[in-house]
């Protein structure tokens, strides 16, 4: 018997390295780790309270936040290629033409 | 047991696709732990299988070296790290020391994939078909934006050659 709140602070604690990694990496690949990162820590959460209610959705909607993700990583990395086809780089500072 | 190792993994850096391969790794435990066998199982093949292999060969085809370090965005820093800080540290303490959180009993549910099966044909029917649209459209999006782009100019739209 595992209280509910430690699963809940662990899922938190994945979500804030997340959100952390998301703001302080420069290399867009590792930006995408993080968003995978928190995709995952909300995972958890939503699991941890499908066992608490008894209830199966939460376990189908994680498998469709699998689905969405997996699809978005594919995306992703697919116009992360494009961007260094075309800019030659992975640094997200460099990548500023939208920038006034 | 499994929340502790994960705490203390997470206290690690994540500049590395293998530090997230573990990551993930102990995240299926967790499920498992928690009575979501389907999930778990999932989770190895998505996400350690399928989505790690994909970071990992964009990261060698890109060769993508060390990092350099971040000197721009001095907003992010100034507010950023705080404010998760303090979130997170609120979010900790408010679950701490509200009472009425019980424990979740261990494998009291069964996520086996029968169960999730009954419910994922039957009333999610609907999301699940237009899941489906959703990984076409991102395969062909994918296709799309990696090929080059002399390929797409010379397919059906002759403006752009």
């Amino acid at each position: 018997m595992v209280p509910l709140s430690y699963y809940l602070v662990l899922s938190g604690i994945l979500f804030a390295c997340g959100v952390i990694g998301f703001l302080i990496k420069r290399n867009i690949i590792t930006i995408f780790m993080s968003i995978e990162l928190m995709l995952n820590g909300v995972n958890l959460s939503f699991v941890a309270f499908a066992a608490q209610w008894y209830s199966l959705s939460g376990h189908v909607f994680v498998f469709f936040v699998m689905v969405v993700a997996a699809a978005e990583a594919a995306v992703g990395l697919a116009i992360i290629i494009a961007v260094y086809r075309t800019r030659e780089t992975l640094n997200v500072d460099q990548v500023n033409l939208l920038k006034l | 047991m499994a929340g502790a190792i994960n705490l203390l993994l997470q206290s690690h850096p994540i500049n590395s696709a293998l530090s997230l391969i573990v990551v993930m790794a102990s995240l299926a435990v967790e499920y498992l732990l928690l009575g979501a066998e389907f999930l778990a199982a999932v989770q190895v093949i998505v996400y350690a299988g399928a989505i790690m292999v994909l970071f990992l060969i964009t990261i060698m085809l890109l060769n993508a070296g060390k990092e350099e370090q971040t000197k721009g965005s001095r907003v992010a820093i100034l507010i950023g790290i705080p404010g998760v800080a303090i979130g997170s540290v609120l979010v900790a303490w408010t679950l701490l020391h509200v009472p009425n959180l019980q424990s979740v009993p261990i494998g009291a549910l069964k996520g086996d994939p029968r169960n999730i099966a009954e419910l994922l044909f039957h009333d999610f029917l609907l999301p699940f078909e237009v899941t489906s649209v959703l990984i076409l459209i991102a395969i062909m999006g994918a296709v799309v934006l990696a090929s080059r782009p002399e390929a797409v100019a010379r397919g059906p739209r002759k403006d752009e050659a």
